[in-house]
């Protein structure tokens, strides 16, 4: 078995309160992980750590990806490394065009890799088809950066992006946040889409309804900042029946 | 992101801070009537001009400095200013014009040997006081245009020059405007005639080179019944640690059905992050849609200068006629701009847009003022106006005073406004997909300013785009 991540002892805190309190997980490669936990117990600093936001300051521990430790990576560097964030709340930029930034960041990355550029006629070839699957409206790729979006919109253009990139290592933050049962069965297949046996998957939630979607084969139960419960999907029949509170410290 | 990182991508470098080495006749500092007397003389000027010079000078004695804009400067001594400077023999043909002038203008991206410029535009290269070459004037002459110097047009053109010459910004407009008026030295005239496209886009380079010298030129374009012009300018100058002096007058007059289209790129020297050195640059800019049908449109892209002071503005007085003014104004360093535009509703059925865009980065001031005025009778007049303002960092600062004057009731008026910061969430949306710091703030800054850009020609339109970047983002790597 080998692991796409493994986090280790990690310590972080944002402005003066820390948050993750030695946290361990291992991610293995090609495997859909879970992590739930009720509000407030880190589950976003997690994910903000994981892809190096300036918020969060890490005290302690590692993050190696790929087998190398990527702390003190530039959140660009691991993106091309194949990292990829799934926002809880895409930010709206306006002015900037979908299609013009994502083709942007699509050859930013095969650049990286000493791939030759997509032209935009080649992008828009490979972009159409997950337009259609998505069920985006193709007015959306004209449209100035998530401005102006549905939750559902921007979840879905979330994902656009995610299948664009082709990540290795995939964090979904709280994906079905406001999205109607039609956005989250097209926002599932897409991700579902994406398994290849390689591809890791982080799935941050608060609630199990993504998870009937998006199999998970492991359950991890985050709890003032650190991991106190792992095991499989029979996992959340128990969160569901009697709540965070019956597990107690490890 | 830590303030330090995103400093360094906002402050960019000044690549046109260059001197040209060239021997110039420079007048000793100071103003008085002989100052005024010389330069006329210098341009071989009748009478009248002198005359009207002489006037001008004793009204502006007369009047006081406006401080009444959002700006913070040491005082401006006018003592201190040499009021002409010239390179060293005037040249008849290119083939006269120092090499070294043609090398300086390479350098700014301005070609002057008419073979290898850009396709269809056609230039007045200004350096301090004097018009050192313009070119396309006798292929544009076919057409019946006049594009030469404003010096050329008082000797060849005095008519035309008597007729419109304070017409739409009088001598006491204001204290800059008087004293422009007492020692303007040069500057473009452009005439289209009735009915005539004009055949390609004009531009005038403003170069400021003499140490201690100001520059106050004069600009009238003027477009005739069923005309149009597009008219470019840009302006730079070297870096100095003395302030120095740019009080232009310009003034566009459109007869019925005539539309101008006016463009600026400004990039006097910004000086440095201290507010040391730099343009002041004050200057106003009035156009007036005279006739029926009539459009002036106003786009500027203002980069340089460590002061702004500038509201180029529509008298719209024909009616169904139509004022816009588009506007991307950056302060970064301790740059300050107050800028913006004045719509005065005659005619009825008048129509302004006003889009402003201010960025402000590092210590810089931006501040956006602009007026809506509808007189009685306006009946039908509308305006629309936008006035964004984008932060980048917290130690610089963005304004907006917006004023209505409405005479008449049915008039209609729009106006939206909002700040917004560069959002570190924006940048780091930008990164985490793979997208480089300095691309990314880039990315977000062009973005907002999409709607500005998008008005002007082409050529420009790269140009300041690629002005916007050197600004905001030059030195990180």
């Amino acid at each position: 078995m080998s692991n796409m991540m493994e986090i280790k002892n990690l310590k972080a805190k944002i402005g003066d309160k820390t948050i993750l309190n030695g946290l361990n997980l291992n991610l293995e490669k090609g495997k859909v992980h879970a992590i739930m936990g009720p509000n407030g117990a880190g589950k976003s600093t997690l994910s903000k750590a994981i892809v190096g936001h300036y918020d969060i300051e890490v005290l302690d521990g590692e993050i190696i990806y790929k087998g190398e430790n990527i702390i003190e990576q530039e959140p660009e560097e691991r993106a091309l490394d194949g990292v990829f964030l799934s926002f809880q709340h895409p930010v709206e930029v306006p002015g900037v065009n979908n299609a013009y930034f994502l083709r942007t960041a699509v050859n930013a990355k095969r650049r990286h890799e000493g791939k030759e550029e997509l032209n935009a006629a080649q992008f828009l070839r490979e972009m159409k088809k997950y337009i259609e699957t998505l069920g985006m409206k193709p007015d959306m790729i004209s449209r100035s950066l998530n401005e102006g979006f549905s939750g559902g919109e921007k979840k879905r253009n979330e994902i656009l992006q995610m299948q664009m990139l082709s990540p290795d290592m995939i964090v979904l933050d709280e994906i079905d946040s406001g999205l109607d049962i039609d956005a989250l069965k097209a926002v599932s297949e897409g991700i579902n889409s994406m398994k290849d046996g390689e591809r890791s998957f982080l799935v941050i939630t608060h609630y199990s309804r993504i998870l009937d979607y998006i199999k998970p084969d492991y359950i991890h139960v985050l709890k003032d900042g650190k991991i106190v419960k792992t095991g499989g999907p029979e996992l959340v029949a128990q969160l569901e029946s009697e709540g965070y509170e019956s597990l107690g410290e490890v | 992101m830590p303030q330090k990182e995103l400093d360094k991508v906002v402050s960019g470098d000044y690549a046109l801070g260059f001197e040209i080495d060239i021997e110039q006749d420079t007048v000793e500092p100071g103003l008085d009537e002989n100052t005024i007397r010389f330069i006329s003389a210098k341009k071989n000027e009748p009478s009248w001009m002198t005359d009207q010079r002489l006037k001008a000078f004793e009204k502006w004695k007369k009047m006081t400095e406006p401080h009444w804009g959002h700006l913070d400067y040491t005082p401006i001594d006018y003592q201190s200013i040499s009021y002409f400077s010239a390179p060293k023999s005037a040249p008849d043909s290119l083939d006269e014009v120092d090499p070294k002038i043609i090398e300086a203008y390479k350098k700014l991206g301005i070609p002057l040997e008419e073979q290898k410029q850009l396709q269809g535009i056609a230039v007045d290269a200004v350096i301090d006081s004097v018009s050192v070459k313009t070119t396309y004037s006798e292929e544009l002459s076919k057409h019946g245009v006049i594009f030469c110097s404003i010096s050329d047009a008082i000797r060849d053109y005095p008519e035309l020059v008597k007729k419109y010459m304070f017409s739409v910004v009088p001598v006491t407009d204001n204290f800059f405007t008087a004293l422009n008026s007492a020692v303007f030295t040069d500057g473009t005239f452009v005439y289209i005639p009735k009915g005539v496209r004009c055949p390609m886009e004009l531009s005038t380079y403003f170069r400021i080179n003499a140490l201690n010298t100001g520059q106050f030129e004069r600009t009238i374009v003027i477009a005739d019944e069923g005309s149009y012009v597009s008219y470019n300018e840009g302006c730079s100058a070297p870096m100095r640690d003395d302030n120095q002096l740019h009080a232009a007058v310009v003034e566009l007059i459109a007869m019925k059905d005539a539309e101008i289209k006016y463009s600026t790129i400004q990039n006097w020297y910004p000086g440095d992050e201290e507010g040391k050195g730099g343009i002041y640059n004050f200057v106003t800019k009035r156009g007036i849609c005279e006739g029926e049908n009539s459009k002036i449109s106003w786009t500027q892209v203002e980069t340089g200068s460590s002061i702004t002071w500038k509201y180029p503005s529509c008298i719209l007085k024909g009616d169904n006629s139509v004022g816009e003014f588009y506007s991307v104004a950056v302060t970064t360093l301790a740059q300050q701009a107050d800028t913006g535009t004045k719509m005065i509703h005659i005619g009825k059925n008048t129509k302004s847009t006003i889009i402003s865009k201010g960025i402000s980065a590092m210590k810089g001031q931006n501040t956006y003022r602009g007026l809506v005025k509808i007189a009685a009778g306006a009946t039908g007049a509308r305006n629309y106006s936008e006035c964004d303002s984008l932060l980048i960092g917290d130690k610089c600062g963005a304004h907006t005073f917006p004023y209505l004057e409405s005479k008449d009731s049915v008039g209609q008026v729009e106006h939206e406004a909002t700040t917004s910061k560069i959002s570190d969430e924006q940048l780091f949306y930008l990164r985490q997909r793979g997208i480089g710091e300095e691309d990314a703030v880039s990315m977000i800054v062009h973005g907002f300013c999409k709607d500005v850009f998008r008005q002007l020609p082409m050529e420009y339109a790269v140009e300041a785009k690629a002005l916007l970047n050197l600004t905001l983002e030059g030195s990180v790597g």
